[in-house]
């Protein structure tokens, strides 16, 4: 894309520097657990140690005991406003806090109230709950399996821990394809628990004001004013209204799905500054961070492909148990309960396709939050490329000569899918090329023949991904209701300096600045005149947050046409100014001139002047616009990734050599930043593909509790990310551009995987769930005789 | 328990509990938010601070610990308003994005770069391992880090 701006002004394509750094590098960010407000209260929550148990006593003599406790509250205490259940994102619903039994372990089962945070950690302590354990149940297939134990009882009608039954595409004919397919492969696929592990764990104040019966909450939420919504939907019968209801979302460290849910905790404190008039802070520790907040994935995958000899792919059926956790509590569009999980033909033009996914209850924390990616985007890619891989080897043919003849081909776009999908554009043909060309494929494949004689293990894995982001179309895409538009507001000041908010909210994408470098693009004002505010539902403009890759596409594309409103009024005051006709004006960034004579001209900045000291009569005064943006379609931002890998057949651990990365996002606003974007998503790719993993054990205990055993990438284990760029313009979106903030979490795993089932394929190894572990793999050597 | 201590050249005395935190007295009583808490298990290093030049992972130091040292927090990092390489080097090359660990790489950083002024990008990588990141993967951490190192090497005043 050419640039149309100069450096100073610095609109789309500028690499410019961020405007949030000056604060953060000097440790002058705002984040929740940095605010105090006087006479401030601190909460502490008492958790479950047992995963399924009645709750026979909650004895609070010792806690009220403890020097500046002040309350313990109770399910029992919440019942009598009717706030001890909440309502999902999904509609199911969640206790806030318990009055008959726990449902997981750590779950929160009273709330301490005390004038310091040590106070109130010595209060949880000394809360005495006596508990009756139930059985336990952590595998879904056990869960649906007959004679379980029903976990929800406080569903009257409820007899199975069976949630729903979904389903998509033509089954007929995806049964009828596999069966005249002449070559299919069958496999398995579990995608485990995960947690995003942001490394500011989530938290908020509440501060009721009794006196104007305002609540201001800062928290740590993605989603502001949906959030706002929800209370006043919930808390409605208690006098909460939404005009009385102020959320402040305010420097957040690090989002990635973790912070889109309500989590029990909010409202405690909520509910408490209510009660109390005072502010209530509930900042939850790392461990409570994992243990309780959302998870990701929990996918049982089973997955059929089917081809002719020639390698022409036909069709894919795909049945998957999806284990929820004792509530569904994901962070999905109403309309689809296992997300976009359905774009699972992926970067391929199949004839048929079939998806079935059946929720599960089991005695887990809820979630079904994204984890950097848009609604189960990633567990489809993983699955695809994974099934072409594994058709690729049972052909004996290439995977990329493979995924080269199955592509959906560029003049095929807007290309409709088997599954009915519109998919906005593509040239995944020239991302697969460019990437091998960058690594050196061909030789890596020679190089590979060589070291398999002299017996050494090493794999290439390819994933050409396609992802769907920026929900959504309001015809398809709501959250409780809420259609998935997104807005922004501009107001240019007279002197041609600006500021605009926006429904979004960044937590660590950069907004402030390239949200400014969009409407430099559009009014050439240059970014750094443009204030950027995001996160306070009292001055920003409704939208739905940031999650799922949506604050470019849709965001984005309400500041281009805001930015376009303003251009349209600004053109009729230069008219006015110049004395010339509107339509004989020409716009180039920052200022029109009169079509044939450039030298009659004015700046923005004077049209800016004028609209508050000469507009033209009959006009009114001010230069400010609006934008609900509503999508026209989603966009389907792609790539293709190549992983190399050598693993050490004494000890089964896998090293990345190298890892190239080629991203298609369309248009590109800071060049910078999404080579930032792109680093990050592949690492949090490679987390999951290798070290990351919450488990449960027979009785409910969770394994990966805490950074002790939950394993994050740190910078040893991170390789120097190699990235380059296609680019191919979104057509439908204002800017041409697509989102970028997870592609490389949707697309990376997958590769990885592949690159190591590459290393050992000819061990007779099909398939490895991740996380690939030293220990998974060595166990896998040995079987082959490979290692003692 | 009296604790007298200097934060960033500043002199400090505070009456503490014994159990306090050192990140406690250094957040909630001496008011220096730069300084956050990312975990309970001394991993994520997002709590990294200098006592007496030394990183420390301040969740696990008790504040009555830091009596008589000199501790240096991010905030003591700009001096007489000009920003030290390394935060130099962070915006600069886009070594940061949500803003949360980036205190603590820069502590950790700092005190590395004393010891190793002319260090590899496997030495970089292996001295910020303590510290964890989401948002960056590393990259950009590394490419400040160097970016820091030479202007450092250059002859820089800036106080490191």
């Amino acid at each position: 894309m050419a640039l149309r701006t100069s450096p100073e002004v610095g609109g789309m394509g500028h690499s410019i520097k961020r405007k949030e750094d000056p604060r953060f590098i000097r440790g002058k960010g705002t984040y929740v657990d940095d605010i105090q407000l006087p006479g401030m209260l601190y909460l502490d929550l008492v958790r479950s140690p047992y995963a399924h148990a009645t709750i026979k006593k909650i004895d609070t003599a010792k806690a009220m005991a403890v020097p500046g406790v002040l309350a313990v509250i109770t399910g029992q205490d919440l019942a009598k406003y009717n706030l001890h259940w909440m309502p999902t994102l999904m509609s199911d619903t969640q206790m806030v806090l318990p009055v008959e039994k726990v449902m997981y372990q750590a779950q929160e089962v009273a709330a301490v109230l005390a004038t310091t945070r040590y106070a109130a950690a010595d209060g949880m302590a000394a809360v005495e709950v006596e508990y009756e354990p139930l059985p336990v149940v952590t595998d879904p297939k056990k869960a649906l399996a007959a004679g379980a134990p029903v976990l929800r009882t406080d569903k009257k009608d409820k007899k199975d821990n069976h949630i729903w039954h979904w389903e998509w595409g033509n089954g007929p004919a995806t049964d009828r394809a596999l069966a005249e397919a002449e070559v299919t492969v069958q496999e398995d696929i579990y995608i485990p628990r995960i947690h995003v592990a942001s490394i500011e764990t989530c938290g908020c104040i509440a501060h009721f004001d009794k006196v104007d019966g305002k609540l201001t909450v800062w928290m740590t939420t993605q989603a502001p004013h949906a959030i706002r919504t929800v209370f006043a939907l919930v808390a409605g019968h208690v006098g909460l209204a939404e005009h009385k209801i102020r959320i402040i979302s305010p420097d957040i460290g690090g989002g990635f799905g973790g912070k889109v849910p309500v989590y029990p905790g909010y409202v405690i404190a909520v509910a408490a500054s209510v009660l109390t008039g005072k502010p209530v802070k509930w900042i939850e520790d790392r461990m409570e961070n994992l243990q309780a907040d959302s998870f990701a994935r929990d996918y049982h995958i089973s997955a059929e492909l089917g081809a002719r000899k020639d390698g022409t792919l036909t069709a894919l059926r795909i049945k998957t148990l999806a284990d929820h956790g004792y509530t569904d509590a994901a962070a999905n569009p109403s309309k689809f309960p296992a997300g976009l999980f359905h774009v699972c033909t992926g970067s391929y033009d199949l004839t048929a396709a079939h998806v079935t996914v059946d929720g599960a209850y089991t005695n887990k924390p809820p979630g079904g939050i994204a984890y950097r990616c848009s609604f189960r985007v990633t567990e489809a890619v993983h699955t695809i490329e994974r099934m072409v891989d594994l058709m690729a080897h049972q052909l004996g043919v290439d995977p990329a000569e493979l995924r080269f003849k199955n592509f959906v081909k560029p003049e095929q776009f807007p290309y409709k899918s088997a599954l009915g999908w519109e998919y906005d554009s593509g040239n995944y043909a020239g991302a697969l090329r460019k990437a091998m060309d960058k690594i050196g494929y061909g030789a890596l494949r020679r190089e590979q023949v060589e070291k398999r004689q002299r017996g050494q293990l090493m794999g290439i894995g390819i994933s050409s991904f396609t992802e769907i982001v920026g929900a959504g179309p309001s015809k398809h895409f709501d959250i409780l209701g809420l259609k998935m538009f997104d807005s922004c507001e501009i107001r240019i000041h007279p002197t041609g300096k600006a500021i605009a908010r926006f429904g979004t909210k960044s937590q660590g994408q950069g907004h402030e600045t390239t949200y400014a470098q969009i409407l430099a693009e559009e009014l050439g004002i240059p970014a750094a005149d443009i204030q950027v505010e995001e996160g306070d539902t009292d001055t920003a403009p409704y939208g739905l947050g940031t999650y799922a890759s949506r604050s470019t596409p849709v965001a984005g594309a309400a500041a281009a046409v805001a930015a376009r409103k303003i251009r349209d009024k600004a053109r009729q005051i230069a008219a006015h100014l110049l004395e010339a006709a509107a339509d004989d004006l020409v716009w180039e960034p920052g200022k029109f001139s009169v079509k044939g004579a450039p030298h009659r001209s004015t700046t923005i900045q004077q049209i800016a002047f004028a609209a508050y000291t000469n507009h033209p009569q009959g006009m009114e005064a001010g230069l400010e616009a609006v934008s609900y943006y509503d999508p026209p379609n989603l966009t389907f931002p792609f790539g293709s990734y190549i992983c190399v890998v050598d693993i050490d057949s004494g000890t089964g651990e896998v090293k990345i050599r190298r890892f190239v990365a080629v991203d298609d996002c369309g248009n590109i606003i800071n060049p910078m930043i999404v080579d930032g974007q792109i680093h990050g998503g592949l690492t949090m790719g490679l987390g999951p593909a290798l070290f990351e993993e919450i488990s449960y054990d027979e009785i409910g205990n969770i394994q990966g509790g805490s950074f002790i055993d939950y394993l994050v990438p740190t910078a040893v284990e991170t390789p120097r990310w190699e990235t380059d760029k296609t680019c191919t313009p979104s057509p439908h979106h204002p800017l041409g551009a697509k989102g970028v903030g997870e592609s490389a979490t949707v697309g990376a795993p997958a590769a990885i995987v592949n690159a190591v089932v590459d290393a050992l394929w000819h061990l007779g190894v099909r398939h490895i769930d991740i996380p690939i572990t030293p220990a998974k793999v060595w166990k896998l050597l040995r079987e082959k005789g490979i290692t003692e | 328990m009296r604790v007298n201590l200097s934060v960033n050249g500043e002199k400090h005395e505070a009456d503490v509990e014994p159990r306090l935190l050192l990140v406690h007295l250094i957040r909630e009583v001496l008011r220096l938010t730069g300084t956050h808490i990312g975990c309970d298990t001394t991993h994520c290093g997002a709590c990294t601070v200098l006592m007496d030049g030394r990183p420390v992972k301040s969740c696990t130091v008790f504040a009555v610990q830091a009596r008589g040292k000199e501790l240096m927090t991010v905030e003591g990092l700009e001096q007489d308003g000009t920003l030290h390489p390394l935060q130099e080097g962070f915006m600069a090359e886009h070594g940061l994005q949500c803003g949360y660990c980036t205190p603590g790489m820069l502590m950790t950083s700092y005190a590395f770069l004393r010891k190793h002024p002319n260090p590899t990008e496997d030495d970089i990588r292996l001295a910020i391992s303590g510290n964890l990141c989401r948002c960056t993967g590393y990259v950009n951490i590394v490419k400040a880090i160097q970016y820091a190192a030479a202007k450092l090497h250059n002859g820089h005043q800036g106080g490191a």
